[in-house]
């Protein structure tokens, strides 16, 4: 369990559980410390941003990701098949007029695999209630203010699939490296809360 | 209904129905319609899944795209949601007289 977890009821419950599962000796801490460590082990938002370099500097790589995510993530040597169930994988790019935020009204989904453990108020019922009827108003209070003309897309990431920001490459960038572009990307840059 | 009953393009209205069970459909985006923008592939349906189905069913999800203004009154942004096949039935375009009336 994360930390923020910590005291919330859900964690008690998990935790009983785990007491029940172990004492009926279906299974062991080891076993379940084995599965939590094979689902997280590289889960981080360093992935998010690798692909996300690799599209501001390879057009071919960019145009493929947006067509087809989960056959072109092999070229930066990542998979949706790491998780507990396969999932597929939808990006979905910023532009001048367009910009995309992601949510998960109904409970928390979210492409650990590519952004590590989720943030706490990505799992907030304000977030998940606002973010869908007002995001521009949301957006900025993460201190991303849109100009009127940029459209905003929510998406609701109800069923299998997943779905990643490209956000748009900051201007003055054009003499950075591959690795050091990947260095500017953040994680709510690739929720779609910040803009980069 | 055929499956994939819909296309990219197509007018959907989503159902209605709230159910004693899980299910993803949530209750904002209800008896509203909006635009089919991808075909996600088939998938085991939550309902079932969700409730320990040993078998669950699978049927096509679809991207579908909602206007704010239509979900909320309000808003000029678009909300996409991932919906099941089964949460959706055909909407006409507003433009056209309702399936079957010219028949009459």
């Amino acid at each position: 369990m994360t930390a923020e977890h910590a005291d919330s009821r859900i964690a008690v419950r998990v935790a009983r559980l785990e007491e029940r599962l172990v004492a009926a000796g279906l299974t062991d801490d080891a076993e379940l410390e084995g599965i939590l460590s094979r689902t997280l082990q590289g889960a981080s938002p360093a992935n998010g941003a690798r692909i996300v370099a690799r599209a501001w500097t390879d057009d071919g790589f960019r145009r493929r990701l947006l067509a087809d995510a989960a056959t072109a993530l092999p070229e930066v040597g990542l998979s949706m098949r790491g998780g507990l169930k396969v999932q597929n994988l939808g990006v979905v790019e910023n532009t001048a007029t367009q910009h995309h935020v992601l949510v998960c009204t109904l409970c928390s989904c979210y492409p650990i695999g590519l952004l590590g453990p989720s943030p706490t108020w990505y799992k907030s019922e304000a977030y998940r209630a606002r973010v869908v009827r007002e995001p521009r108003s949301v957006l900025a209070e993460f201190g991303l203010e849109l100009p009127d003309d940029v459209e905003i897309t929510v998406h609701d990431t109800s069923a299998e699939n997943r779905y990643l920001v490209l956000p748009r490459r900051p201007e003055g960038t054009s003499g950075l490296t591959e690795e050091q572009l990947a260095a500017l990307v953040t994680r709510n840059g690739l929720i779609g809360t910040a803009a980069v | 209904m055929a499956d994939p009953a819909f296309r990219t393009g197509d007018r959907v209205r989503t159902r209605t129905v709230d159910p004693a069970h899980h299910t993803r459909l949530p209750r904002y985006a209800r008896g509203h319609v909006g635009e089919v923008v991808a075909d996600l592939g088939r998938w085991p349906i939550a309902d079932e899944s969700a409730g320990g189905a040993p078998d669950p069913a699978a049927e096509t999800v679809y991207q579908v795209r909602f206007a704010a203004r239509d979900l909320w009154g309000a808003g000029d942004h678009h909300v996409t949601i991932d919906l099941w096949q089964s949460y959706l039935s055909p909407a006409l375009s507003p433009a056209l007289p309702p399936e079957g009336e010219d028949a009459t």
